[in-house]
């Protein structure tokens, strides 16, 4: 069967104000609204229309994360995914150990293509999808605008620091998503009943294999460094006079 | 205790991008450090001449194959990994050639990745912007293994001229996959200076209203020798390219001048403009957010403002 597996990484809202905790432990999260990681959505509504095109018989999710993500995973059936994967995990997940987990859902389901955000809001690491190809040994097409599969191959087109990029790659591969892949669907009502009753299998990092392992400490949280308070001009001739006086004209 | 720096370096067959000259004044903050670039290419010569007059630089290494005339990171990251063992430290630009080969180097590595690294503590311990840069994270590694690391370039200088370090040829036998072909790079050819390294920047947003629109801003970076951003809404509108997309996932930039006309300064967008020196906003709305961090604001029309400014200089 042709599948897509889709990465869905639960994050704070990108509508939410951070705030660091006072102790520095980390951003308030208490409260807040959670939601799927923005980039994941566009590759899920990627994966979906690649279903809808005839092109693929199944859209699996997967996330790799505490019990809270499974709210995520039901948002993603809701969006229309066929079946989701919980790999239960505690703690900081990292790029590598994310990585190593999917590489092993990989292995069971065997996906033609393997649709990532470029990068998560939370962490902004953007390494998930580069590791996982790299652990895979298969191509990476990151950034990605434009997908088209043919047979055995997608043609990318990736948003880069000069222009646009198209690659060919053969598959199975790994693609990250940039913003103006798609436009994601909105989850209507019905489809939040239906989300219900789509599977949602549960596994753990251990029955996986994956060992949980941080490499990287989380010194300490602090908020960024505040400008300051500027001036208000009133006329374009002000502003041109407050630009001669900074040296900057 | 001696540190061993690998900066892959940035370029296009020809020119080092000055996203590497950056890597190699993160670098220096390392203690001990001693910095090699390696130059993966085609025919490296004209790269690594440039790399080896960084100061601060050791060595330049010259990867050389047919298959390196474009940086496809599946074809560059087993070739890096090939001269890695040591080095203590790898580092690469947080560019879209940095992101995209850095961490495929990681994971073949199975070392940790600090992504855009905005200051070093020490040879272990890092910052980095998390959560569109609300949070600055300080990270420690443990000291055992590799690192891999990408670059705010926005954050460092450009290490200065003048070096002269010696240039090497490192033979690299490793099977490359062929599964990832280059197809094309459109890149808009542009007389302005480059968005990345402008000094000054001035950006448009939604309310320019088309392409046509951002025509006006165009006009007035030519006269000021500026290069042109643009918000997220308004490359999705189509007004203005990809490639002009400054922000949390468009470009970081740290101009002297950076200027935001008809933004209103979403979170998002205003990551990407945190280290410029001087942010002025024109915008109609007195309440938008991007004047709580502009040090000059002017409340009005952009279509009057812009062509009154471009009269007046
Ligand atoms: C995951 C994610 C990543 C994102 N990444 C980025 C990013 O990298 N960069 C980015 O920019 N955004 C990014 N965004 C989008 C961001 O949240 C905002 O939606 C976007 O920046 C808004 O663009 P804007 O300011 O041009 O438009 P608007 O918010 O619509 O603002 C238009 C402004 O123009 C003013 N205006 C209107 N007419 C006039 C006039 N005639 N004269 C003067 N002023 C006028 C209005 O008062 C308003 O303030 C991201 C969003 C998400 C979810
Ligand atoms: N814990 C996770 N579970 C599932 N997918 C993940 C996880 N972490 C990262 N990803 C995927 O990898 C992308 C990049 O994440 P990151 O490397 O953390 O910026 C995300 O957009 C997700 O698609």
């Amino acid at each position: 069967m042709k599948r897509v597996l889709v990465g869905i990484k639960r994050v704070v809202d990108y509508n939410v104000r951070i705030r660091v905790k006072p102790d520095g432990s980390g951003v308030i999260t208490d409260g807040v609204k959670m939601s799927v990681n923005p980039f994941d959505e566009i590759a899920l509504e990627e994966a979906l229309r690649i279903k809808e095109r005839g092109l693929a018989e199944e859209v699996i999710v997967a996330t790799v994360g505490p019990a809270d993500c499974q709210q995520q995973l039901r948002t993603a059936l809701a969006m229309g995914a066929d079946r989701a994967l919980h790999v239960q995990a505690d703690g900081v997940v990292e790029p590598l150990v994310a990585a190593r987990a999917l590489l092993k859902l990989i292995e069971r389901e065997q996906p033609l293509l393997v649709i990532l955000g470029k990068q998560a809001i939370d962490d902004d690491n953007g390494q998930t999808g580069q590791v996982l190809a790299a652990l895979w040994n298969r191509p990476q097409a990151t950034y990605a605008s434009k997908i088209e599969l043919s047979a055995g191959t997608a043609r990318v087109t990736r948003e880069v620091d000069a222009g646009l990029e198209t690659l060919d790659v053969d598959l199975p591969a790994v693609i990250t998503t940039d913003l103006r892949l798609n436009e994601p669907r909105y989850v209507k009502l019905p489809d939040i009943m239906k989300a219900k009753k789509k599977p949602l299998e549960t596994l753990t990092l251990g029955a996986l294999g994956v060992e949980q392992r941080q490499q990287l400490k989380l010194v300490r949280f602090d908020p960024p460094p505040q400008r300051q308070k500027g001036i208000r001009v009133t006329d374009a001739a002000e502003l041109l006079a407050a630009l001669k006086s900074k040296g900057l004209l | 205790m001696s540190s061993r720096v690998l900066i892959i370096a940035e370029h296009d067959g020809t020119k080092l991008n000055a996203s590497t000259a950056k890597c190699v004044t993160c670098a220096q903050g390392i203690p001990g450090a001693q910095i090699t670039i390696v130059v993966c290419a085609v025919d490296a010569a004209a790269v690594a001449a440039q790399a080896a007059q960084l100061s601060g630089v050791a060595r330049v290494l010259c990867v050389e194959n047919p298959a390196n005339r474009h940086a496809l990171a599946a074809v560059w990251a087993p070739q890096v990994l090939a001269i890695a063992a040591p080095f203590s430290h790898i580092l690469g630009p947080s560019t879209t050639f940095g992101k995209d080969l850095m961490a495929r180097i990681a994971g073949l590595l199975g070392a940790p990745q600090v992504s855009d690294i905005m200051a070093i503590e020490s040879a272990t311990r890092f910052r980095r912007p998390v959560y569109a840069g609300n949070a600055i994270l300080t990270v420690e590694s443990s000291g055992e293994g590799q690192l891999v690391g990408t670059v705010r370039t926005a954050s460092f200088q450009a290490a200065a001229g003048g070096g002269a370090a010696p240039i090497e040829k490192a033979a690299v036998s490793v099977e490359l996959p062929t599964h990832t072909r280059f197809v094309s790079v459109s890149a808009a050819r542009s007389d302005r200076p480059d968005l990345q390294t402008a000094r000054r920047v001035i950006s448009g947003g939604r309310a320019l209203g088309s392409a046509e629109g951002f025509r006006i801003l165009y006009s007035l970076a030519d006269k000021l020798g500026a290069a042109v951003g643009a918000s997220r809404a308004a490359v999705d509108a189509g007004y203005a390219p990809n490639e002009m997309q400054v922000g949390q996932t468009g470009k970081i930039i740290a101009p002297e001048l950076y200027v935001a006309v008809g933004i209103s300064g979403a979170i998002q967008h205003l990551t990407g403009i945190k280290d410029a020196r001087t942010i002025v906003a024109i915008n109609k709305d007195g309440e938008a957010p991007i004047f709580e961090v502009a040090d000059i604001g002017l409340v009005g029309d952009l279509f009057q403002i812009i062509p009154e400014i471009e009269r007046l200089l």
